[in-house]
């Protein structure tokens, strides 16, 4: 009886099957997907990017609305008493000058992301520019801008880092751009590396022949083909310049307080970690759960716009 | 004066082993509205020679000669002279449809870019140019389809897109190289007459290049037969499968199969294999694999014979080939 009905189950779902092959078989030749959408789709089937995905969300609206429903000031001083523990008032504590650390934090994070994403988008415009022109007019123009990639790629960039923001630091934005100089060659080399594959497609012989200039055929027929590893490469940079101003901001030549970064209130804390030590731990929470978020979707990112990697998740 | 003259074209690869002379001392010319087949096994030059009419070669080969189209000598024109003739008066239909075509872009804005980069109009007027060309190479649904990317059509259909591409600025020299040699075999015929479709749409002069003599036969007006970069015989399509006069073509025409020839019979192969381009064997470049080969032709590249009126051939042993009623095989 049982086996019965477990069998008529299993039928119903086989026919429930044909009809939604059927169904997607249908969609499939009456709509144009474009290879953006498909890729969203496949993305949207990663559960641990669109949970990355959610969380990184939700963390950059709080950095952005809950200093502006704190009665607090991020720069305000003696809001409370000095160095006090987490209470109603002061979720977070404060610091040794009163200061909220709740508000500190979330406009610290919101500082945070902002430099992030002014990083990733600085190194993608130049690593791109650069491999692009690199990858697809080869010879001495390749040598030349190759060689500078590899002289930039080698230099041990903490070293420099500290040296810049010794030099032109302090300023969110001077940060940006001292990490942004030195983030740049690996996208330009996956785009060279990209360009060198695609520029002997036929295609881009067909649009040679079809009369177009090289800078329309590099950047209107070759570039939206290396869209992808390059929004995989990008999203990972935000997760990396985070870290890095972190890194900075901890020896401090990171942005100078009281502008608050999620690394310079680490700083700030590190010698608190005996007495009260969650005020060096809740900034680190969370450039840690940046990070790893941020990692986890260009994963997803990855495996979404590569259709023949196994979904394994 | 003929539309397109080409005059002792040669093209040379130098490399780390030698020079490649690809293409020697080819010279032709084709009319407005005639059709030339250019037939020969690979390696025998007939694609390079038509890459370095469009000077897509690469910067490394040597091209000297004379190449007058339309009153412009192609090889001392500007690159950007250059660029207002290709897709515009001189377009090209590609071997593979499969990677010719952009993959992230819809195949209608595909072509219609090559109306906007030559043309004077608007993207709507573009547009609707792109779904009447893709109509008359013979696409259903075109204004739906022209919305689809490469991926959602048959190999086929792209072939079709291409051709479309090809005459959207109804040039005046159409080049196809090997347009059927990717496609099944099914549907070769097919777009061979979609091809010969739009060449009379626009009474361009077309450059067929392919190995497959079958294939040519009812399109093309003139073929020539090329063997190690050299032309050895040139003649009308029907002095070159009747009257032919040269063993290579020969050879060709007895390897096709045939539908009346008994089943127990082989299929002719010549046999050998084309010549090394760094490595020439003295003399006619056929000669080892020719079984008509005299003494003469070891040391002597053979000229030109003229058969006939318009029919030339280049052979030593012209006399001593059978008459064809009992030809080879």
């Amino acid at each position: 009886m049982e086996s019965w009905t477990r069998g008529s189950a299993l039928t119903e779902i086989k026919v429930s099957e044909t009809a939604l092959e059927l169904a997607i078989g249908e969609e499939i030749t009456t709509e144009a997907k474009s290879l953006g959408r498909q890729t969203w789709e496949r993305l949207l089937h990663h559960r641990l990017a669109v949970g990355s995905g959610v969380i990184l969300i939700l963390l950059s609206i709080s950095f952005w609305v809950v200093p502006n429903f704190s009665p607090y000031l991020f720069d305000q001083v003696a809001a409370g008493p000095p160095r006090s523990a987490p209470s109603m008032s002061h979720p977070f504590g404060t610091d040794p000058i009163g200061r909220d650390l709740m508000v500190r934090t979330f406009t610290g994070g919101q500082y945070s992301i902002r430099i992030a994403a002014l990083v990733a988008i600085t190194t993608t415009l130049i690593g791109a520019v650069i491999g692009a022109i690199s990858g697809f007019f080869g010879r001495w123009v390749d040598a030349s801008l190759s060689w500078i990639t590899n002289m930039v790629l080698v230099i041990p960039a903490l070293v420099v880092l500290l040296v810049l923001a010794l030099r032109y630091g302090s300023g969110p934005w001077a940060i940006a751009f001292i990490i942004a100089a030195l983030s740049w060659p690996r996208i330009a080399r996956i785009v060279r590396g990209l360009f060198l594959t695609f520029k002997e497609q036929d295609f881009v012989q067909a649009a040679r022949a079809a009369g177009a200039k090289p800078a329309r055929i590099m950047f209107r027929h070759i570039l939206p083909n290396t869209f992808g590893p390059i929004m995989v490469e990008t999203t990972l940079n935000v997760g990396a310049a985070i870290i890095l101003e972190s890194t900075l901001s901890f020896f401090s030549l990171g942005v100078r307080p009281p502008t608050p970064t999620l690394g310079n209130l680490m700083e700030a804390a590190k010698g608190a970690i005996d007495s009260r030590a969650y005020e060096l731990l809740i900034p680190g929470a969370i450039v840690t759960l940046i990070s790893l978020c941020v990692n986890f979707l260009g994963d997803g990112l990855r495996d979404a716009l590569d259709p023949t990697t196994k979904r394994s998740r | 004066m003929a539309l397109l003259e080409v005059k002792d074209l040669k093209v040379v690869f130098p490399t780390d082993e030698g020079l490649v002379e690809a293409v020697n001392e080819i010279s032709f010319e084709l009319d407005s509205g005639e059709v030339l087949a250019v037939v020969g096994e690979s390696g025998s030059g007939k694609s390079v020679s038509a890459m370095a009419i469009m000077r897509l070669l690469p910067k490394t080969a040597r091209i000297t000669g004379h190449v007058g189209f339309d009153g412009q000598s192609l090889l001392d024109l500007p690159m950007k002279g250059m660029r207002r003739i290709r897709g515009n008066d001189i377009a090209m239909i590609f071997q593979d449809p499969m990677t010719a075509l952009n993959p992230v872009f819809k195949v209608g804005a595909q072509i219609a870019e090559i109306i906007l980069v030559h043309r004077d109009v608007s993207a709507k007027q573009a547009m609707s140019r792109t779904i009447d060309l893709l109509e008359i190479v013979g696409i259903s649904e075109p204004a739906r389809r022209a919305l689809q990317y490469p991926h959602e059509y048959s190999g086929g259909m792209r072939q079709r897109a291409m051709i479309a591409m090809a005459i959207a600025n109804d040039p005046k020299l159409l080049i196809a190289d090997e347009p059927t040699t990717a496609l099944d075999v099914t549907i070769q015929s097919q777009v061979m007459e979609a091809i010969k479709a739009a060449q009379d749409a626009t009474q361009a002069a077309m450059l067929l290049i392919t190995h497959d003599l079958g294939l040519v036969a009812g399109v093309a007006d003139r073929i020539q037969v090329m063997y190690g970069g050299r032309i050895f015989e040139s003649a009308d399509a029907d002095g070159i499968f009747y009257r032919n006069r040269n063993p290579y073509t020969r050879g060709l025409l007895a390897s096709l199969p045939r539908l009346d020839a008994r089943t127990q019979d082989k299929l002719y192969t010549i046999p050998g294999s084309p010549p090394n381009l760094l490595r020439m064997p003295p003399g006619c470049a056929f000669r080892p694999r020719c079984e008509f080969a005299l003494d003469i032709c070891k040391q002597e590249i053979p000229g030109f014979t003229t058969v006939e009126e318009d029919h030339v051939s280049r052979c030593h042993n012209i006399a001593g080939l059978p008459s064809l009623v009992e030809s080879p095989s």
